[in-house]
């Protein structure tokens, strides 16, 4: 069992909205770890890999999403996630 | 019955009597008398939802919707957390439908309440998702085309692609609890000239009704008296509409033999007839927005090169002249515009916004010089205030030009033209590097006025195209860029007036833009000029 951590500040101009959110959560499952995210230091943990948790979180641009994950993976799961933000969720549009 | 009238805001114009038809989905609930097996609804939900995936994907492979919505939608159904959220409802026994229903109803109604207008409008979204889910369930897809004839549509609000169901010749009008003016069903419904409300805050689900669109109301259950003058003002307006109608076909010529370019105000240039747009000499403002709205993402720029390429191949050698995103002001758009600025009509909007968000406005610029490779198509930019700003646009565009040449890219430098709705911009055209202008009458009007064009009573009536304050602004719009050898146009609302239009033409205008409802008129009113 392992265990990882990262933070990452949201830099794509409209925040974590329908189409990063679905990539974030479409990579997330990609990993057999457990993933957690939160949106603010005392903001509620929840599930990564859940499109409708992930969106209910509203996250704007500015935001700092920080990720833990617990599993086989983890500490792979969080870079790529982390990655993945700080790529601007790879956004051409 | 007494009479009742329900008061909105016109979104276009025009008037009709008809019987109410309902466009919302019936989720009739089941009855309640026993609590239902929570097995076999669980089971039929699941079925349902599959299904719903399921023509997701066949909307996907036909190219029916934005890849992006559908992605989202398909990511919502496959989310075992969305089940999570019904499965006590029918736990204790409810219905799949109502308890799909209540759940989507409280995602929607979080999506709502979002103090960002970006995640507000993924309710619309939501909203789609929920009806999917329960068109699988049976729960009773009412199409727009089944309403009878002469119906006045109603509902809280419409999707664009539910109005676009119908043909709305047959039908009376369109009335919504909701919704808004600058929504892209409004954009809809003044093109085809369908007559709209919107902002009821109720929407009645049967009885007699007549819509006056004019006057922003619908009246439900109609006293005689009511429908007589009703009847009357059909009649003037049928008249009317038949001698427009007729008019469309043929060059505009003065009592004098002027030739006056009569141009188009389009949004959806798919929702326009071909005889309007046959009928017009160009397309005199091409407003963008529209591919701006209603969808989770930007427009890519081969999206729009592909759209702005289109309508100027089917106006086949015609001008046709676009401007370039023109929101701020009274148009949000999500994740673009600033939610809550102080004074939006004096902040940042229109090319002033597109300046600063470089990442926005260069796709657009670049599609633009592709699509000016096809044929005549014009650059317009809106909200223009100083030289500087033109200049700052000039540069982007030739620097866009620069790298599609560079990897070999079909595009050309078009005509660079500038709106004129600042008192600023009205004052010293000559100094502005633009090669052609085009009068915005209903900004100008409110900033020379310094009242909202949408208000009421006193202020209301200071907005008026017709002060002499601004006819005298426009004439001298009208008489510098003549000096200057500059063309000169008017693409407000204020062409669509007869009266106002009349006042243009004596000023010496001779290109007039109007939205595709009023181009028969202005022909119309051409002709009648100097008579």
């Amino acid at each position: 069992m392992s265990d990882a951590t990262a933070s990452v500040t949201i830099r794509h101009p409209v925040g974590l909205h329908a189409r990063p959110a679905v990539k974030f959560t479409k990579l997330a499952k990609t990993f057999d770890a457990a993933i957690k995210v939160r949106g603010a230091p005392d903001g509620a943990w929840v599930d990564a890999k859940s499109i409708v948790k992930v969106m209910a979180l509203k996250l704007r641009t500015g935001a700092v999403l920080e990720l833990v994950a617990d599993g086989d993976g983890a500490t792979a799961a969080v870079t790529a996630l982390g990655a993945l933000v700080e790529r601007d969720f790879d956004d051409d549009g | 019955m007494a009479e009742r009238r329900l008061q909105g805001v016109m979104a276009a114009t025009g008037i009709a009597v008809g019987p109410i038809w309902s466009a919302e989905r019936n989720v009739a609930p089941r009855p309640a008398a026993d609590a239902l097996d929570a097995e076999t609804e669980l089971e039929r939900l699941r079925t349902a939802m599959a299904d719903a995936a399921a023509s997701l994907g066949s909307l996907g492979a036909d190219g029916g919707m934005g890849a992006e919505i559908l992605d989202f939608q398909t990511e919502m159904l496959a989310d075992p957390a969305l089940l999570e959220e019904v499965l006590p409802a029918i736990a204790v026994g409810r219905a799949a439908a109502a308890a799909w229903s209540a759940a989507l109803d409280d995602q929607i109604a979080g999506f709502r309440a979002a103090d960002d207008d970006y995640f507000r409008a993924r309710a619309d979204d939501l909203v789609d998702l929920r009806d999917r889910v329960l068109d699988a369930l049976g729960g009773g897809v009412r199409r727009v085309d089944e309403a009878p004839p002469r119906a006045i549509v109603t509902a809280r609000d419409l999707t664009p692609s539910r109005f676009l169901e119908a043909d709305w010749d047959r039908l009376g009008g369109l009335a919504l609890g909701a919704g808004s003016r600058q929504s892209h069903v409004a954009m809809l419904a003044r093109a085809r000239g369908v007559p709209m409300v919107v902002g009821l805050g109720d929407a009645p689900t049967s009885g007699p009704a007549a819509l006056d669109a004019d006057g922003g109301a619908l009246i439900v259950d109609p006293e005689p008296a009511t429908l007589e003058a009703f009847e009357q003002r059909r009649a003037v307006l049928d008249e009317r509409a038949a001698a427009a109608k007729a008019a469309l076909a043929g060059p505009a010529l003065t009592a004098k033999g002027e030739r006056i370019q009569c141009l188009l105000n389009l949004d959806h240039a798919d929702a326009v007839a071909d005889e309007v747009l046959d009928g017009a000499d160009g397309v005199g403002l091409w407003r963008t927005e529209f591919l701006f709205l209603d969808r989770p993402t930007l427009p890519t720029e081969d999206e729009q090169a592909a759209a702005y390429g289109a309508l100027t191949e089917r106006l086949d050698g015609r001008p046709v002249v676009v401007r370039t995103l023109d929101v701020g002001g009274d148009k949000s758009l999500p994740g673009v515009t600033i939610p809550e600025e102080g004074n939006p009509f004096l902040g940042l909007r229109g090319l002033r916004l597109c300046l600063e968000r470089p990442e926005l406005f260069r796709p657009q610029l670049r599609a633009l010089l592709r699509a000016a490779a096809v044929g005549p198509l014009q650059i317009m930019l809106p909200m223009v205030t100083v030289p500087a700003e033109v200049v700052e646009a000039r540069a982007l565009l030739e620097d866009c030009l620069t790298e599609l040449r560079a990897t070999r890219t079909a595009a050309a430098m078009p005509s660079v033209g500038m709106m004129v709705e600042t008192p600023a911009s009205a004052i010293g055209i000559e100094r502005f590097p633009v090669d052609f202008v085009s009068i915005g009458s209903n900004d100008l009007t409110q900033y020379v006025m310094a009242a909202a064009r949408d208000a009421g009573g006193r202020v209301g009536r200071l907005a008026d195209p017709l002060d002499p304050a601004v006819l005298h602004l426009i004439g001298k719009v009208v008489a510098d860029a003549r000096h200057l050898g500059l063309p000169v146009s008017l693409c407000g609302d204020m062409a669509a007036d007869p009266i106002a239009a009349m006042r243009l033409l004596d000023l010496g205008m001779t290109r007039l833009s109007v939205g595709p409802a009023a181009l028969g008129q202005l022909k119309l009113t051409v002709a009648d000029h100097g008579r």
